[in-house]
């Protein structure tokens, strides 16, 4: 697919809670073909102690209105700065980068999220649903505040929450949620983005119930187009790119992901 | 319109500007954004005499204006690079240069013995200064001796332009590219990456798998400029600047310090079509300052 770099106009920027916001892209040609679990990096103009570009998911994208969103969090100054990003301010992003999901046809299907690893499932959730999927999406967070854009997901399926601290959904780690504990063998595919931690539990019990997984990795970038090898994952053929070869990867691949006994996850991780 | 051919020994570059290797991969990478043809040159990523892991993850930690790495020399061998990736290479009419670095001298000499019988990569750039690697590398061009050793065993075997990529990490610089000089490089590139490091004061843990990395962009500019400065005047042999460049300007301040091309690095990572930006900016230099020829810039500082 080929990559672009495009100066892209922020549309809108709305604050979802104090640390996310989610900010609307918009261009006067038409955005270039991407798919589910793709990448923008992001250039920070302006943020002098912000030399490299910041690596997001493609979160959303609206082709009648010719826009794409980023779910953004804001851990420091790069990202402080594009979470202050007004309308009409202009982004520099190469994008589409990267290997999306593998899109199943006509299954049921449960997507986790947590935290803002929500950011490349709602792209996701609505490619499967267009494609006959029943879709399920699980989103986890340490705390209520952390659930981010729940009702949006329910446009494609079924929505469950939960939480650690028990102040939304049901109470503890996504992986004790009944929708994983007790019907997970109803799935035929699960699709994970979130916290290492979480991500490996789940590639776990897809393992142990013999389900199809694949989990989007997030490793600290520079290039974002295999040139630097800096953002390098240990698969069983040697390391590889997460920017190139990824993000999205089947757990198999991944050299002690799927043989592990892990058996929850906290979002600190 | 200026002319912006380069001689590197018996190299002719179209423009000065060449890809510092380990920043641009095997080009192809780029080729979505710029046409690298119109390069003066592409370095390649380092190839060794056997298949590297390289380091652990993470091995990148981003520092005011730059970054430390530990890659550590990822690649697949020099086998595999003459099977699988120099076919590849050969769709660059522009000027091809494997970087060739190893743990010992036999590694070095097998690898450039292997791509000498390669018609296509008209030049070599031994790789004396990679920090990241336990043995080898970077050992071998910080003294005098083993500097030496290994560029004239390579001398040896090697028939074309042969460049010698040196380490800041150093005392004296000069004395490390004099002993080159001697031991018959016929062109020195520097500087790669200085040895730094970064700590997690949240976790008390070094962010580098290996504690210590190789810092460059930006941040390492002034020192890169200083040290192509200092060299350019003790050797007679052309000089590549290497160290921070992101804009024509920076590109021309090495040019003026005495190097006769450069390399870009780092910046390729945050634009990758900074070296055809930077061509164009030479250009338009020349042009606003009526200078025919880039060549006229070598060594232009005025004291």
């Amino acid at each position: 697919m080929k990559k672009y770099i495009l100066n892209l106009r922020v549309r809108s920027n709305k604050r979802l809670n104090q640390n996310h916001n989610l900010i609307e892209l918009g261009c006067d040609s038409p955005l270039p073909s991407m798919v589910p679990g793709q990448f923008a990096e992001v250039r920070v103009d302006g943020s002098p102690s912000t030399y490299l570009r910041r690596p997001f998911s493609i979160h959303r994208v609206d082709r009648g209105a010719n826009t794409m969103h980023l779910l953004i969090k804001s851990v420091g100054e790069g990202t402080r700065h594009l979470s202050a990003l007004k309308k009409d301010d202009i982004l520099n992003i190469m994008m589409p980068l990267g290997n999306g999901f593998t899109l199943t046809r006509n299954s049921e299907v449960l997507l986790v999220g947590g935290g803002c690893g929500v950011a490349p499932l709602y792209f996701l959730a609505e490619q499967l649903f267009r494609q006959g999927n029943k879709v399920n999406m699980l989103i986890g967070g340490k705390s209520a505040g952390d659930v981010l854009l729940a009702d949006d997901y329910r446009a494609f399926g079924t929505v469950y929450v939960s939480t650690e601290d028990g102040t939304l959904g049901e109470k503890g780690m996504v992986t004790a949620h009944p929708v994983l504990a007790k019907r997970v063998q109803s799935f035929s595919k699960i699709y994970c983005c979130g916290p290492d931690g979480m991500m490996r539990a789940v590639a776990h019990i897809a393992e142990t119930n013999h389900i199809d997984c694949e989990v989007s990795l997030e490793n600290t970038m520079a290039c974002g187009i295999g040139a630097c090898l800096c953002c390098v994952v240990e698969t069983h053929k040697g390391n590889q790119c997460v920017c190139t070869e990824g993000p999205v990867f089947n757990p198999k691949k991944l050299i002690n992901w799927t043989s592990e006994t892990e058996t929850g996850c906290s979002l600190d991780q | 319109m200026p002319d912006l051919n380069v001689k590197i020994h018996n190299l002719t570059l179209k423009n000065p500007v060449l890809t510092a290797s380990g920043t641009f991969g095997y080009g192809e990478e780029f080729d979505d954004f710029i046409d690298v043809n119109t390069l003066g040159g592409i370095i390649v990523k380092a190839t060794t005499s056997k298949h590297r892991e390289g380091n652990p993850y993470p091995r990148m930690a981003e520092t005011p204006m730059g970054m430390l790495n530990a890659v550590g020399l990822q690649n697949k061998g020099v086998d595999y690079f003459v099977e699988n990736i120099y076919p590849k290479l050969l769709k660059y009419n522009n000027c091809v240069i494997a970087n060739v670095s190893d743990s010992t001298v036999e590694g070095y000499v097998e690898v450039a013995e292997k791509i000498n019988r390669l018609d296509h990569i008209q030049a070599i750039e031994l790789n004396i200064s990679c920090p990241n690697v336990k043995e080898g590398g970077m050992a071998f061009g910080t003294s005098c001796p083993s500097a030496t050793a290994v560029t004239r065993a390579v001398r040896e075997v090697y028939d074309k332009t042969l460049i010698v990529k040196l380490s800041p990490n150093v005392t004296s610089i000069t004395d490390i590219a004099l002993a080159v000089e001697e031991a018959g490089a016929d062109a020195i590139s520097l500087i790669n990456t200085l040895l730094g490091m970064a700590i997690n004061p949240e976790t008390r843990k070094p962010v580098l798998s290996t504690v210590t990395g190789g810092l460059s962009g930006p941040a390492i500019k002034p020192v890169a400029l200083r040290m192509v400065w200092q060299v350019a005047k003790a050797v007679k042999i052309p000089v590549i600047g290497i160290g921070g460049i992101g804009s024509a300007a920076d590109a021309i301040e090495f040019l003026l310090a005495g190097a006769s091309a450069v390399q870009i690095g780092t910046a390729n990572f945050v634009d990758p079509q900074v070296t055809t930006k930077i061509i164009a900016g030479i250009q338009d230099y020349l042009t606003r300052h009526n200078i025919p020829d880039v060549k006229e810039l070598t060594g232009g500082l005025i004291l």
